[in-house]
């Protein structure tokens, strides 16, 4: 069972969250060329090793961590909030 | 084997008889037997039948390791397979059964199969009956599906019981600083030594007892009573009767306890077993070591055991288990062991395999009546139901000869201690062979695990103990306590080296030796194997099935290694070893299962008018999680009857439905308005408060995602309503969206959709209705409510509710929505009204009927697997704006003409029905996939006659003029279909728009 150390709850279960896939993605914006939308979703790597990858906290807080794990061992290096601005206030 | 209880010794309560059953046989045990041992002591021989051969097995060791002694205990629902006698406790009434024999384990009709065991090999069923000619030649698989039948009633184990389990199971949770696997000198020492650093320490013990190795001791060992009493006096917990099955990431470990197996009344209110979640900091394995066997021949003879197990039926249960007995060793260990037994009085000559004897062992052992001989083993065992005899080899230039042979009546073996591995190979850390041990150690692992005693090779229990407390001051100072210094032991491993021996046999001599007995695998299927050329350890694995039992290779799995490496003439270490994978010992499925099964497999989600749609006659249905009213009927109206009646009365007069389970969305805030812009593919930017809008929306890879309407109650106000089954996945979306792309959106979505109950009112005369039912009846005209119109009004009964007229039916329709808790009320409040007008209840087959009337998409039309296009709609998608999935919707296949689009289906003869499911195909071509599919059908009241909704080729006005075939046959057959425009009813709307 992985457990993801949660900023807003603490650690918990992975069970509470559902995964989202890579979390390193940036979305090309909604008027963006065909080949930016198509490499944004369906060419993705299949990293082993460490990889930033988006979780949500569904049966939780509901908040998108954002969430740097080593495929291999399942090891997590950081956790995140996705959004920008609790990333900051996090910090504080 | 001539086994008999001794007058004193051992852990077990001479002064208290437990009665047991052995197949429909009473008999006395007591305190502190397993059934393994209480069969022992009443002399019991032949306990189980082999797998395959359904040669007669004995007790072959004492613990979980077992392979012989495997039994069924109990009867009707309560029957358990498959249960390791050595690891069964004791008690009265305890009913226990040979298992895979007829009539008995005695005497076995199936044993004869042994007398062909040469035609039996590895792979033999597979080779004779898998495609056999001529008869399957070009038959598929029929006819070895036919003997595979017959095939595994002959081989087997014991049955499972066919009726449901009568027991409850439990789940549980624990949380622990360090978790210590294992009670032994290893754990219990690691636990004391923890004990004084104030963590929270869970000692977990698979036995009733705890203690490990200390119970196989001939005198209680002070030091053991000094720790128990250590732990005791602590905060520590000690589990017995649990098993850690698995480890898992992040320090998470899988526990089963076994809470009433031992007891023969135990509370209705316990559960049998408890499935234990553990998350751990820190984990101290000190799970110790396995006594190996040899393969020679008839090495599975019942009165052939390992070693050690003889040891703890004499110390622990108080039972000399032969009389003459001849000890066949590599390795020191069995020294103490030859002592013991010849202490007690038995006649014991001991076979070391290593051409030199270890010098002060043999001193001790020779001053004890052992009679030693060194370059000897055992070779092939004889007797008929047990063991009566045993030919000695000799080493001659280290080429096994044949040494003579000598009456016995028990065979003990001792072929090396494998280090118990699994644990931390569930974690996917590899072993690595070590030739010094003859055995494989644990690898390396990153996470916070110690490895402490005869798991990591400790062979000797003073030495096994001060590991313990190396292992816990390493925990310790992982989790930032201290503890006094601890040195390690001297030295891990034999003080005198081991021989590695894995099979005895005389060159050119054929003979029947197991590797794996449970799965009855012999040295000779492993070279079979070889032949065949299945030279990797997987491969050999699943061709022989070498350890593929429920002891899962515990005891063979490192002899078979040892000759698959001999046939390649390879090193141990370069063959390499499979995976232990959980659990480690078996668990049963309702532990798993716990309380979630039946009602509790999932929940249940009542609308707040649940019962009172029950109370005004409404039969259920389950839609996704939700309980939602199926249809209503009248006078014992079929489920037909009811819903043709409730489509005509809606259509013709007014009908109520529960829609709560439709999902709700509150979106707020100042970019609230962008955001639905965003998502949705038709425009929302310009939205007036006070009105709905239909609105679709896509995946990034422009497929449609959920439809559903928005309706604007302020300038930052919205409640967005979406289909009942994507409702979770809409949420998810938007928060996905709001958290990770656009963080820059002042939005907040909140979920809703518990928050607001839901009727729909639809019919003629729901304008009425709505005016009888609200405050102010004025607000419910053409001209404040007109179609799409919201208002936020009150109830006459004075309940706050908002009013959406947007229809699902095609009729003149509104969605009423009250807080939850007023649902009951404002169904009330609605039937007092409709009731009198002739109106109707109508439930989920009503809805269905009118939405394919209309054409309308759900879920099973939204499939993951369509675009706008294919739901006939296209203009739905703003060309003025950029909104998701407005790019990769436009990629060639998307746009396709001949892509399935959908449509309405008649059937060509109007009297005929025809099926959801079936495939739609042209009908001069009735193959493969066919042209579409159909996703829903009715009974049509406005058309008289079955009418369908689907997808096919290049939609409707591709087959104008072309006729279709529903083909359904597996069901129904085929039947000839008119492909139409999906809008079979009212095309032009101008029902609902009044």
């Amino acid at each position: 069972m992985i457990r993801i150390q949660c900023p807003f709850c603490g650690e918990r279960d992975h069970s509470e969250f559902t995964y989202g896939g890579d979390g390193s993605i940036k979305y090309p914006a909604l008027n963006a060329p065909i080949k930016d939308w198509l490499a944004a979703v369906f060419h993705r790597k299949n990293i082993r090793g460490l990889q930033l990858e988006s979780w949500h906290h569904i049966n939780g807080c509901r908040m998108w961590l954002l969430v740097e794990r080593d495929t291999v061992t399942h090891k997590i290096e950081s956790v995140r909030a996705a959004h920008i601005d609790f990333q900051k206030i996090l910090k504080v | 084997m001539t086994a008999q209880r001794l007058i004193s010794g051992g852990r077990i309560d001479r002064n208290k008889i437990i009665k047991f059953s052995w197949d429909d046989c009473w008999m006395n045990g007591h305190p502190g037997d397993t059934l393994a041992s209480a069969l022992m002591a009443n002399n019991e021989k032949v306990i189980g039948r082999s797998f395959k051969y359904h040669r007669p097995r004995g007790i072959m060791s004492a613990g979980v390791e077992e392979s012989g002694a495997i039994v069924t205990i109990g009867e009707g629902a309560k029957r358990d397979a498959n249960v390791k006698a050595t690891t069964q406790e004791l008690y009265h009434g305890l009913t226990a059964f040979g298992q895979n024999a007829w009539p008995s384990v005695r005497f076995d009709v199936g044993s004869l199969s042994n007398a062909f065991s040469q035609f039996l090999a590895a792979g033999f069923y597979y080779k004779t009956f898998m495609g056999l000619p001529p008869f399957e030649w070009g038959q598929g698989t029929g006819t070895w599906m036919l003997y595979e039948k017959l095939i595994r009633r002959a081989a087997g184990m014991g049955t499972s019981s066919r009726e449901p389990d009568p027991d409850n199971y439990e789940h549980g949770h624990i949380f622990c600083d360090v978790l210590i696997v294992g009670s032994g000198p290893a754990g219990l020492s690691a636990a004391a030594k923890l004990s004084q650093t104030g963590l929270d320490v869970l000692i977990v013990e698979q036995d009733f007892e705890p203690g490990g190795d200390y119970l196989n001791q001939s005198t209680t060992s002070v030091k053991y009573s000094q720790l128990l009493e250590n732990i005791n006096n602590s905060d520590i917990r000690l589990m017995t009767r649990t098993t850690v099955f698995g480890l898992y990431d992040h320090g998470t470990a899988g526990l089963l306890e076994r809470v009433t197996d031992h007891l023969s009344s135990p509370s209705a209110a316990s559960p049998r077993q408890r499935f234990w979640t553990v998350r751990s900091k820190h984990i101290i394995l000190a799970t110790g070591a396995l006594e190996r066997n040899i393969a020679f021949g008839n090495n599975d003879l019942p009165g052939i055991m390992t070693a050690a197990s003889a040891t703890t039926y004499l110390n622990r249960f108080g039972i000399l288990p032969g009389k003459k007995i001849i000890i066949s060793t590599n390795n020191d260990s069995a020294y103490g062991v030859s002592i013991a037994l010849a202490n007690a009085g038995a006649s014991v000559k001991l076979l070391d395999a290593r051409t030199t004897l270890p010098s002060k062992l043999s001193h001790t052992a020779k001053g004890h009546g052992v009679d030693l001989k060194a370059s000897a083993a055992a070779l092939n065992a004889s007797g008929s139901k047990s063991v009566s005899g045993l030919e000695i080899a000799t080493l001659n230039e280290e080429a096994w000869v044949q040494g003579g042979s000598e009456d016995c009546d028990l065979v003990l073996i001792s072929g090396g201690w494998s280090p118990i591995i699994n644990l931390l190979s569930h974690r996917g850390s590899k072993p690595l062979w070590d030739d010094e041990n003859c055995c494989f150690m644990p690898g390396s692992t990153d996470e916070h695990i110690e490895i402490a005693g005869a798991g990591i090779g400790i062979w000797e229990l003073s030495k096994c103990e001060v590991s313990g407390e190396v292992a816990a001051a390493a925990a310790a100072k992982a989790l930032g306590k201290t503890t006094t210094d601890v040195k390690k032991p001297s030295s891990n491993g034999w003080s005198e080296k081991i021989r590695p021996l894995y099979e005895v046999k005389i060159h050119g001599k054929g003979q029947k030796s197991f590797v794996d007995p449970q799965h009855d695998v012999t040295a000779n299927d492993i070279k079979l194997a070889h032949q065949e050329g299945f030279i990797s350890v997987e491969h050999l694995k699943r061709y022989t099935t070498l350890g593929m039992a429920t002891d899962q290779g515990k005891m063979g799995n490192v002899i078979g290694i040892a000759l698959m490496a001999e046939a390649l003439d390879k090193n141990i270490s370069s063959v390499g070893t499979t995976i232990f994978r959980p659990p480690y010992t078996p668990v049963s499925l309702g532990a798993f299962t716990g309380r979630n099964f039946n009602n509790h497999f999932r929940p249940l989600r009542r609308t707040p008018m649940d019962e009172w749609n029950i109370s005004h006659n409404a039969t259920l249905t389950d839609a996704g999680l939700w309980r939602r009213p199926w249809y209503f009927s009248r006078h014992n109206e079929t489920i037909k009857e009811a819903y043709i009646r409730e489509t005509t009365t809606t259509r013709n007069v007014v009908g109520l439905c529960d829609v709560t389970s439709l999902g709700k969305i509150a979106v707020q805030g100042p970019d609230a308005t962008e955001f639905l812009n965003r998502i949705y593919t038709n425009p929302f930017a310009k939205l007036p408060i006070g009105k709905a809008r239909y609105g679709i929306m896509l995946r990034d890879d422009g497929i449609v995602l959920d439809d559903g309407t928005t309706w604007r109650l302020a300038e930052t106000d919205y409640f967005m309503t979406t289909t009942t089954a994507n409702a979770a996945r809409v949420m998810v979306w938007l928060e996905e969206l709001l958290q990770l792309r656009w963080s820059d959106l002042k939005v907040h979505v909140t979920s809703v959709s518990e928050q607001w109950a839901g009727c729909a009112v639809a019919g003629p005369l729901s304008r009425d209705i709505l005016k009888s039912s609200i405050e102010t009846p004025n607000l419910a005209s053409d001209e404040n409510l007109p179609f799409m119109g919201v208002i936020e009004t009150k109830l006459k009964n004075g309940v706050p509710c908002r009013i959406a007229r947007i229809s699902f039916s095609g009729e003149m329709a509104s969605e009423i929505y009250v807080p939850s808790d007023y649902g009951p009320a404002m169904m009330d409040l609605l039937w007092e009204t409709a009731e009198p007008l002739g109106g109707c209840l109508y439930g989920l087959e009503a809805l269905g009927t009118m939405r394919i009337e209309k054409g309308h998409v759900t879920g099973a039309e939204l499939d993951g697997r369509v675009t706008l296009e294919d739901a006939g709609l296209g203009k739905m998608a703003s060309n003025k704006k950029d909104f998701i999935g407005n790019v990769l919707r436009k990629r060639p296949a998307m746009v396709d003409d001949y892509r399935p689009q959908l449509v309405g289906i008649f059937p060509k003869n109007r009297k005929e029905i025809f099926n959801a499911g079936a495939i739609l195909c042209n009908e001069d071509n009735i193959s493969g996939l066919g042209e579409g599919w159909i996703t829903g059908v009715t009974y049509s009241p406005v058309f008289g006659h079955w009418i369908g909704i689907g997808f096919i080729a290049g939609g409707y006005k591709n087959w104008i003029s072309r006729g279709a075939i529903a083909a359904d046959p597996v069901r129904k057959g085929n039947i000839e279909v008119e492909i139409v425009s999906p809008h079979m009813y009212d095309p032009k709307g101008s029902r609902h728009h009044g």
